[in-house]
């Protein structure tokens, strides 16, 4: 852990290597936009003549099942059946504007908006995560098409934008397209608005009750164990994991019999490099912490801006928990070794993220 | 031989109606019912005593008619009629204790069914999303009717300890609705305009009236093969509504109000006696409740026939349409697409 401190913050190696790896990049994600684009357009290729007719289908299978619409997050537009597919995006935003305003929607028991995290919420998020955080995701198939399993990640950035860009990241490239239920500190189901939303979205309370629920479920919950201690650290401790808890989240995996994915995130921690805590302040407003950074709160709202730096979100293998007796959930000394075998594995991987890295912003 | 019931608060609604369908069980043989005032409805046969639980008179009650099943609907939020929230607390509570003590010196009671609510668990940001049976509360309910439930329970409880050979069952309901339901929520969402606390939009659960008293009349009876009717069992229907949702299928406009601001509203509402805006029921407009009801369906063996949405929808049939009806909304949406060139070609395809 001694050589935490060699973090590469603007390397000047990595400037000859930039330009060719942005390019991959761009190659990369051009190609996933456009596979999902021609999905979407071959039926409406595929019966040229018939438009009346093609309206008709996504309005009536939505307005009747509500689920039909939700498949296809509208996106980007600008290909050769465009105006069809804008008369399409229409129609379905009709539909959904209908259900939305009519009530017709369904919510889990958690809060969970389905429909409204995945056409509005997701979308509102996206061009944070792929114009300008650029999150570069791998491993992604560490998460199990099906079945519950425990996402362990660390956390970081002052403001939880980490959570979010882990949410995005599932959503958009999972192949089965699994939804990733975070579980959230207190305070955000304090705030008003905020707990709103974070409910909507899926976020709920980080207790085991909950926990336990989802993983039974089988739905992918991700926890950040750090918690304001990892959230809220000075710039200088940056890709320094914290103490996990008391490893509570180990033993609820071990009692749902889920894996447990960890994952590093890279990029977050420069995002508001926190040089300072306004500690009587956070007292006053009941915050765990009050966050000083080089722009903040100098600049007003200006500074609350994050800095645009390259993200990079690691699943990786998975941990296996099926395989202990019923009564594992309860040894002291298998919850702390396990506990470290995650900690060590994100710790590792942040690790070999940063020396890979060649740039903070690039 | 036969049952014999005897069902307190049987001038209100739910108790009217629970005596009616009750009395046409083949196993009961009589049916007692007791309130401090004489019921508006009919109750089919049912022999009315006219006593208030707060006295002892009670224990004369149960011994002349030798009750073997004691039905106890009286623990209530609102007052029937005139008398404030004294009366309603005295009633609750002490009613409660008096007519515990009653069934304790009664040799013949066999069993004891108490209706509580699901406000017992309290209402926090830091309570877990589903309250099961056993969750303790984070924060208790400092007052108004929440805080009697929890103490009548705690009585309960006790009895329970005292008299093993009594099978107690407690049912903690969440908020009940239907075409005829008197709860304060029932006329919070028959304001014209709904207050809502800014930034919060609550989960609800509802239960059917219907489905209340189906579920009293499998407490009250033997216990079916494989269930088991002693213990303590939330009732709620299936899924979740979010405030929101309610309001929009009710077609009725929601004003949010700062969390600080709802206090005033409130009381100001009560003063003007259009709904009880308590505390507790601020509380549950803020941060919603949720209970699960496994142990309803596998060691009670009952399945609501009303899902949550249903039972709202069944409510909202009843109460008429609000200042923006869903219909017309949707109406308005449908107009819209027909003069957008999207949807101008829809009624074409579809004649």
């Amino acid at each position: 852990m001694a050589d935490a401190k060699v973090i590469p913050f603007d390397d000047d190696r990595s400037r000859n290597g930039a330009p060719q790896r942005s390019v991959r990049r761009r190659a990369g994600s051009g190609r996933r936009k456009s596979v999902a684009e021609s999905a979407r357009e071959i039926p409406v290729g595929s019966v040229p003549g018939q438009l009346g007719g093609e309206r008709a289908v996504p309005k009536d299978a939505s307005a009747g099942g509500g689920t039909g619409a939700s498949a296809q997050p509208p996106r980007g537009p600008g290909s050769p059946g465009a105006d069809v597919g804008w008369d399409r995006r229409i129609a379905g935003g009709l539909a959904f504007l209908r259900r939305r305003l009519t009530g017709d929607y369904d919510v889990d028991e958690f809060g969970y908006d389905r429909e409204l995290t995945d056409q509005v919420l997701m979308s509102l998020l996206r061009p944070l995560y792929a114009k300008y955080f650029r999150v570069e995701v791998k491993g992604i198939e560490n998460i199990p098409s099906e079945g519950g399993a425990l996402v362990v990640a660390n956390h970081s950035g002052t403001l939880p934008l980490d959570g979010l860009m882990m949410q995005v990241a599932v959503h958009d490239n999972h192949p089965a397209g699994r939804h990733l239920r975070l579980l959230a500190a207190d305070l955000v189901f304090v705030l008003p608005v905020i707990n709103e939303l974070a409910r909507k979205a899926g976020h709920t309370l980080a207790c085991s009750e909950d926990a336990e629920r989802l993983l039974q479920r089988g739905e992918v919950v991700g926890v950040m164990p750090e918690g304001f201690k990892g959230i809220g650290k000075p710039f200088g401790e940056r890709y320094k994991l914290q103490r996990f808890g008391r490893g509570g989240f180990v033993s609820t995996a071990l009692r749902a019999g889920v894996p447990i994915v960890p994952c590093s995130i890279v990029g977050a921690e420069e995002i508001y490099p926190m040089i300072g805590n306004a500690k009587t302040l956070a007292r006053l407003l009941g915050f765990p912490y009050f966050p000083i950074t080089p722009t903040f709160p100098w600049l007003g709202p200006l500074g609350a801006v994050p800095l645009p730096t390259k993200w990079t979100i690691q699943f990786g293998e998975p941990i296996p928990t099926d395989g202990y007796p019923p009564e594992a959930a309860e040894d002291p000394m298998l919850m702390f070794n396990l506990t470290d075998q995650v900690r060590e594995q994100i710790q590792h991987t942040l690790y070999k993220l940063l020396v890979q890295r060649r740039s903070v912003f690039f | 031989m036969g049952k014999v019931v005897l069902v307190t608060g049987v001038a209100r609604q739910l108790g009217g109606r629970f005596v009616r369908r009750i009395q046409r069980d083949p196993e009961v043989e009589r049916v007692v019912g007791v309130d401090a005032v004489t019921p508006e409805h009919h109750l089919g046969g049912a022999d009315f005593v006219r006593a208030d639980i707060r006295q002892p008179a009670i224990a004369r009650v149960l011994a002349e008619h030798d009750v073997d099943t004691v039905v106890h609907l009286d623990v209530t939020g609102t007052p029937l009629g005139s008398g404030g929230r004294t009366a309603v607390k005295e009633t609750n509570v002490i009613g409660t204790m008096q007519l515990l003590g009653a069934c304790q010196k009664s040799p013949t009671v066999r069993r004891l069914v108490v209706k509580s609510s699901t406000s017992v668990y309290g209402s926090a940001s830091r309570d877990p999303a589903v309250f099961t049976e056993t969750t303790p509360p984070k924060s208790l309910p400092s007052g108004g009717f929440a805080k009697d439930a929890v103490e009548v329970e705690g009585y309960v409880r006790g009895f329970a300890r005292r008299r093993p050979d009594v099978a107690v069952c407690v049912l903690r309901f969440a908020n009940i609705l239907g075409p005829r339901a008197d709860s304060p929520l029932a006329d919070y969402f028959s304001l014209p305009v709904m207050p809502t606390v800014l930034g919060y939009d609550p989960r609800l659960q509802f239960v059917h009236e219907d489905d209340v008293v189906d579920v009293l009349r499998i407490a009250s009876h033997e216990p079916r093969r494989g269930t088991l009717n002693s213990g303590t069992f939330n009732i709620a229907g299936d899924g979740v509504l979010l405030l929101s949702q309610c309001s929009r299928r009710l077609g009725r406009p929601t004003v949010p109000v700062l969390l600080p601001a709802v206090t005033w509203v409130g009381s100001a509402l009560r003063t003007v006696g259009i709904t009880d805006f308590s505390p507790e029921q601020i509380r549950l407009l803020t941060h919603g409740r949720v209970v699960s009801t496994v142990q309803m369906r596998e060691t009670l063996g009952f399945n609501p026939a009303y899902t949550t949405a249903e039972a709202f929808a069944d409510f909202a049939h009843s109460r008429g349409p609000g200042l923006l009806p869903p219909e017309t909304l949707a109406k308005a949406v449908d107009k819209v697409a027909a003069l957008s060139p999207a949807g101008g070609a829809t009624p074409q395809s579809a004649g």
